[in-house]
């Protein structure tokens, strides 16, 4: 750390090393949480995306009816019922899942990752429906099967549909997390809340935390873009 | 004994929080819609400001949207509530010092999230006006300026009428979302039917019981709004000649 930097926190009440500490661990929090639900909602959101597309409706249907449910209800609600929910299962005390979900961060992360994998299957099923039909019939025509058409031309070109989308359920997930801090998780709000409660200081606690959001936004706003430009390629004016 | 007036369903046995949860909901309305007021008030200037190529006008609204972006819903209130609160004592004492005025007002929860929701939405409604002035033919203006019309007259007479049904369909999303965030206000104390449900299921260690109904009533506004914003949707559009 800079000499200046470690003398000016030296005398301040409010942002000293300890509480520095707090803030980043708090941070780490928040970024796990946020990776992870993402991570796992996107790898489940994809089959059942795929499977929402089916013409059978009792595929697609339950899966329609799981979106529509956690879509059409506040994420907070849905904490709540997992969060408080978990320790009513009758005999849940007994088995080794007690020791997971006693921990406050795997009720969120369930609840986080159901909830942006009903929002993330509503993205790709939009992005899948929206494949221009002479794509697929030129796959057919090649003779590929469904898993191959699906595989090398369906999806890839609704990634590319999806991606904007896609970056917006990122962020705001990223927003979302922080009511993991109503459950006693001490993420970024977390953290802001208890040195809140200490010192009384609301600014200081709050308008700190609110940058360190707006740098983590503006980080996978940065990455998302990047990640736009190399998947539309092609569709850059050639000029550019 | 008489008969119950409503069978006694296990489901909606609520151990009479049953009013408590009614009135919370009531508030839960209230609340989402003064913040809608608000956000679509701060949307208009939002966007009027956007368009103005008045250069300070577009930097204030610009900064407003991005930083609004930038900051999660929850950690704005919190600012908004407990901020607020230490900014009015400040002042009070300030007034009491200086001129000898008694001032002060406690900053309750249901103030703090309308003026939350409403700026964060305000942002969102900045964008979504300011796309749909966008799509309002060129010519529509050209003409109202033959006419003589001032800025003003074209603006409320021309740009408004014509532009809300683009801005449509991006109301109607905001909206939605807009009604979901009013849960956050129950985590700073407001007695919504978020928080009423969360002290019965504390009390009764019932969580399902309680949080499965007030669940549901959201989900009922939020398919209701939707099936309205459509109808309202296609009395917008009723001119509008799609194609195939």
């Amino acid at each position: 750390m800079p000499d200046f930097i470690a003398e000016w926190l030296n005398t301040n009440d409010i942002f000293n090393a300890m509480t520095m500490m707090e803030y980043w661990d708090g941070m780490v929090t928040t970024v796990q949480l946020v990776f992870l639900s993402l991570v796992i909602g996107l790898v489940v959101a994809v089959p059942l995306a795929i499977l929402r597309t089916v013409r059978n409706p009792f595929v697609s249907g339950p899966i329609w009816l799981y979106a529509y449910l956690f879509r059409g209800t506040p994420l907070l609600i849905q904490l709540y019922i997992i969060y408080y929910g978990v320790a009513q299962i009758p005999g849940i005390h007994e088995t080794f899942w007690w020791t997971i979900f006693r921990e406050p961060f795997y009720p969120a992360l369930l609840a986080f990752t159901l909830n942006t994998a009903a929002y993330t299957t509503e993205i790709i099923r939009g992005a899948i429906v929206a494949t221009p039909n002479g794509e697929i019939e030129a796959a057919k025509a090649y003779g590929m099967n469904w898993l191959l058409r699906m595989r090398r031309i369906i999806l890839p070109n609704a990634a590319r549909r999806a991606v904007q989308a896609y970056s917006n359920e990122v962020i705001f997930m990223l927003h979302a997390s922080a009511i993991a801090s109503v459950v006693t998780i001490v993420d970024l709000t977390g953290a802001a809340r208890n040195i809140y409660s200490r010192f009384y200081a609301p600014f200081e606690a709050f308008i700190f935390v609110a940058l360190c959001y707006m740098a983590l936004t503006f980080m996978l706003v940065f990455v998302f873009r990047k990640l736009e430009n190399h998947l539309l390629r092609h569709q850059r004016p050639i000029n550019s | 004994m008489a008969a119950p007036r409503f069978p006694e369903l296990p489901m909606l046995d609520l151990k009479g929080y049953g009013p408590a949860l009614a009135e919370g909901a009531v508030v839960t309305i209230e609340l989402a819609f003064l913040s809608l007021a608000l956000a679509v008030t701060l949307g208009l200037l939002g966007a009027s400001a956007k368009l103005s190529g008045n250069r300070v006008l577009t930097g204030v609204a610009t900064a407003y949207t991005t930083l609004i972006r930038g900051v999660p819903d929850l950690v704005m209130m919190l600012l908004f509530y407990y901020g607020g609160q230490v900014a009015v004592n400040a002042l009070s004492d300030y007034l009491w010092e200086t001129r000898q005025i008694d001032f002060f007002f406690q900053f309750d929860p249901f103030i703090s999230g309308v003026v939350t929701i409403g700026l964060i939405f305000g942002a969102y409604m900045t964008e979504t006006f300011r796309g749909a002035f966008l799509a309002v033919d060129t010519g529509q203006i050209e003409a109202a300026k033959a006419y003589g019309f001032s800025r003003w007259h074209t603006f409320r007479r021309v740009m408004i009428p014509q532009m809300l049904r683009h801005a449509l369909p991006g109301i109607g999303n905001n909206w939605q979302v807009l009604l979901k965030t009013t849960a956050l206000v129950s985590i700073i104390g407001l007695t919504d039917m978020v928080r009423v449900a969360e002290e019965a299921a504390k009390a009764e260690r019932m969580p399902f019981h309680f949080f499965i109904p007030v669940a549901a009533v959201y989900l009922a506004l939020t398919a209701g709004s939707e099936l309205f914003i459509k109808w309202l949707d296609k009395r917008a559009n009723v001119g509008v000649v799609r194609g195939n």
